[in-house]
């Protein structure tokens, strides 16, 4: 299986959660974080779930249903 | 680790001012990314409707050119009968292209003019608040249609990509949407073969795009891909509506 | 069902009501007998289509037709008239363009019928912004051919209301269409208004011109096709005729502290609306200005202007426009007295004291005080 990380831009982020839903591995939730627009952005949760040793593979899925080209994905 | 993802060239570094979860923001990135792959930023031109989309040019770095509301069809004919060499692609929501515009959009096809048409359908009037439009389905409630579509008060919806493909001039008509990561790859598929079709000449090319409207259908964005898949695609039924394949055109 | 709509059918005395400028033009249209609209989305009229797709189907015998293109729906309207019903359309600058080649033959036709514009920016796709950029098209026919139309510049929310009311009386009178020109201002603004009791259908003046099978009559035809030149000079000069009635009795203007004025400012709808806030102020400072405001912009209030013009020898025209209305106050003073243009188009909206500033500077050039 291939690693991969995302980068969110959280203030594109409107929140629509569509990438929440089609992540395979569960790696983006909703933030805490109001970004300048007023919108919870959505952020990266690897680093909140080692433990259950889900991981990130680059698939890109996230970016590919991001409206607001928000992620950028990187692949090994 | 490499870049696999990122923002295409031929998008302007602008915020999309559409509403979260809509469907335009992903189409308007599917055409950037064919303009990058297929080399298109210096030949093509566009039409953009009056719709949510009345901004494209905003978006698209490439030349565009407005049209009045419904009328693209005919510019983008005047466009290209001019410039035959470039790559015009009108774009348009179901209001400018099925009522306003069928006229135009009908006349474009039968004559086989060589453009392509992106019909977003989101099965309403966006950008005035919400209105029936000719694509808002039978029950579907709209600030026109209150209490939902009815037959007898309202009409019944029109299936425009069924009716230009009845057209000789009409050389390929898909039906596409934006509504999960499969039917967004087979949208970016479609399209690029409608610009294939217009380099080789063949006659009029059409995708349309199921695409979510979260506002006006008062549903969140995950539950708007949702009812395409569960509703609106029963009625638009997703798939290679017309398709003349090797032949030289459709004349 | 709308708001508005709810609290008048509780109450059976006739209250005043907080209602959005389209919404009123709607109710009042209704109230007036109006049973057919047809229309189509436009940016700043939606909610006139949005009331009437309710109101009507509530309505017994109303008919919404949310039509394909403006073109349509004044063709829609074109055959309702012919008909004999009540029949109004709305939509704003664009699609009053569109409708233009069906208001000419609705005038040719002598078809009765209320067209009511919410004038937005432009030229071209423009804004949604309010503007007064449509008085030509509105007082020069707008369409080909000679015809006018009868043109109401209401000022307020009961305005609309009112002259929505009296419309299709118009209408129905001379066999002629109405419009009702307004702007998205007067559109959108939320005034308290008072309605006139809702005219029973039965009650409403008979046609016998219409188009309606030709049961137990001789056969007619309603046509402007006129391929004999005499027959359509003819046609030209009734139109004429009517015209000149119309002028005789349906000119409306109003004033503003013009008895001792100097200057009369002159503007109509919004801008009016704005000017007498102007001369408000500057009244307060003393200077000796006043108001015409013209109801009617056509007929237009030319005698009522010229008369003016004996006491007062400067005029400042104010529009939001680069300039229309103000030919037609040069027209009726024939140079009597001087005239200063003050216009604002794009959708600009003038605050009072801004224009009063203006108002004043002009007056203390022309050394009035």
């Amino acid at each position: 299986m291939a690693a991969g990380f995302i980068e969110i831009d959280s203030e594109l982020c409107k929140d629509c959660k569509l990438c929440v839903s089609v992540c395979p591995h569960r790696l983006i939730d909703s933030s805490e974080q109001m970004n300048q627009k007023g919108y919870y952005a959505v952020c990266f949760t690897e680093k909140d779930v080692k433990k259950e040793e889900r991981k990130c593979t680059g698939c890109s899925l996230c970016a590919i249903c991001c409206p607001e080209i928000a992620i950028e994905v990187y692949r090994a | 680790m490499k870049k696999v993802f990122s923002r295409p060239k031929s998008l302007k570094r602008t915020a999309f001012h559409y509403c979260p979860g809509c469907g335009h923001s992903i189409l308007h990135r599917l055409i950037a990314e064919i303009i990058d792959e297929m080399n298109l930023q210096e030949r093509m031109i566009g039409v953009p409707p009056a719709g949510c989309a009345v901004l494209a040019y905003d978006y698209f770095d490439i030349d565009m050119g407005e049209a009045a509301h419904g009328r693209a069809a005919a510019v983008a004919t005047g466009l290209k009968r001019v410039l035959p060499d470039r790559i015009v692609f009108t774009y348009q929501g179901d209001g400018d292209i099925a009522a306003i515009g069928t006229a135009e959009t009908i006349h474009a096809a039968s004559r086989g003019e060589n453009v392509t048409t992106i019909f977003v359908n989101n099965a309403v009037y966006g950008m005035t608040g919400g209105q029936m439009a000719p694509t808002t389905i039978l029950g579907q409630s709209t600030t026109t249609s209150p209490g939902g579509r009815r037959e007898r008060r309202d009409g019944y919806p029109l299936r425009l990509s069924e009716m230009l493909a009845i057209s000789d001039g009409s050389a390929y008509i898909e039906r596409t949407a934006v509504n999960n990561p499969a039917n967004i790859v087979k949208t970016k598929k479609a399209i690029t073969k409608a610009f294939h079709y217009q380099l080789e000449q063949k006659g009029f090319s059409l995708v349309e795009v199921l695409s979510p409207c979260p506002t006006n259908w008062k549903m969140s964005p995950v539950d708007s891909w949702k009812w395409i898949d569960e509703v609106l695609s029963l009625h638009f039924p997703l798939g290679v509506i017309k398709d003349i394949g090797d032949k030289k055109d459709a004349h | 069902m709308p708001f508005a709509v709810r609290k008048l059918r509780l109450r059976y005395t006739v209250p005043k009501v907080l209602m959005r400028g389209n919404h009123t033009v709607a109710e009042a249209a209704v109230r007036a007998g109006c049973r057919y609209y047809f229309g189509y989305p436009i940016t700043p009229q939606n909610e006139t289509p949005e009331y009437m797709s309710e109101r009507l189907s509530k309505a017994e015998g109303g008919v919404f037709i949310q039509a394909e293109s403006e073109i349509a729906a004044i063709n829609m309207v074109i055959g309702a008239s012919m008909a004999g019903g009540r029949v109004m359309t709305s939509s704003s600058s664009p699609g009053i363009s569109l409708k233009q080649e069906g208001i000419s033959f609705l005038s040719a036709l002598e078809l009765p019928a209320v067209i009511v514009n919410m004038s937005r920016g432009g030229p071209g796709l423009g804004n949604i912004a309010p503007a007064q950029s449509d008085y030509f098209q509105a007082t020069r026919g707008g369409g080909h051919g000679d015809y006018r139309t009868i043109v109401l510049a209401p000022g307020s929310g009961q305005e609309l209301a009112d002259l929505t009311f009296q419309a299709f009386d118009l209408a129905d009178k001379y066999r002629t269409p109405v419009i009702i020109l307004g702007d998205g201002m007067l559109g959108q603004i939320m005034e308290p208004v008072e309605f006139r009791p809702e005219v029973p259908l039965r009650k409403l003046p008979p046609k016998d011109w219409t188009l309606t099978g030709a049961k137990g009559r001789p056969s007619r035809f309603i046509r402007s096709l006129l391929l004999d030149p005499v027959e359509e000079e003819e046609l030209n000069w009734k139109l004429m005729r009517k015209y000149v009635k119309i002028a005789k009795e349906e000119t409306r203007w109003e004033t503003f502290e013009s008895d001792d004025a100097r200057m009369m400012v002159v503007a109509f709808g919004t801008a009016a609306r704005i000017a007498k806030g102007a001369v408000k102020r500057v009244r307060e400072q003393g200077l000796k200005v006043g108001l015409l405001r013209p109801i009617s912009l056509w007929p237009f209030p030319t005698k009522a202007i010229r008369d003016f013009s004996k006491k007062v020898k400067h005029f400042f025209v104010f529009e939001m426009n680069m300039g229309q209305m103000v030919e037609d106050v040069r027209l009726a003073l024939e140079g009597k007295a001087e005239v200063h243009f003050y216009g604002r188009p794009g959708g600009i909206i003038l605050p009072p004291l801004e224009l009063s500033r203006v108002i004043a500077s002009q007056y203390y050039q022309k050394r009035l005080g």
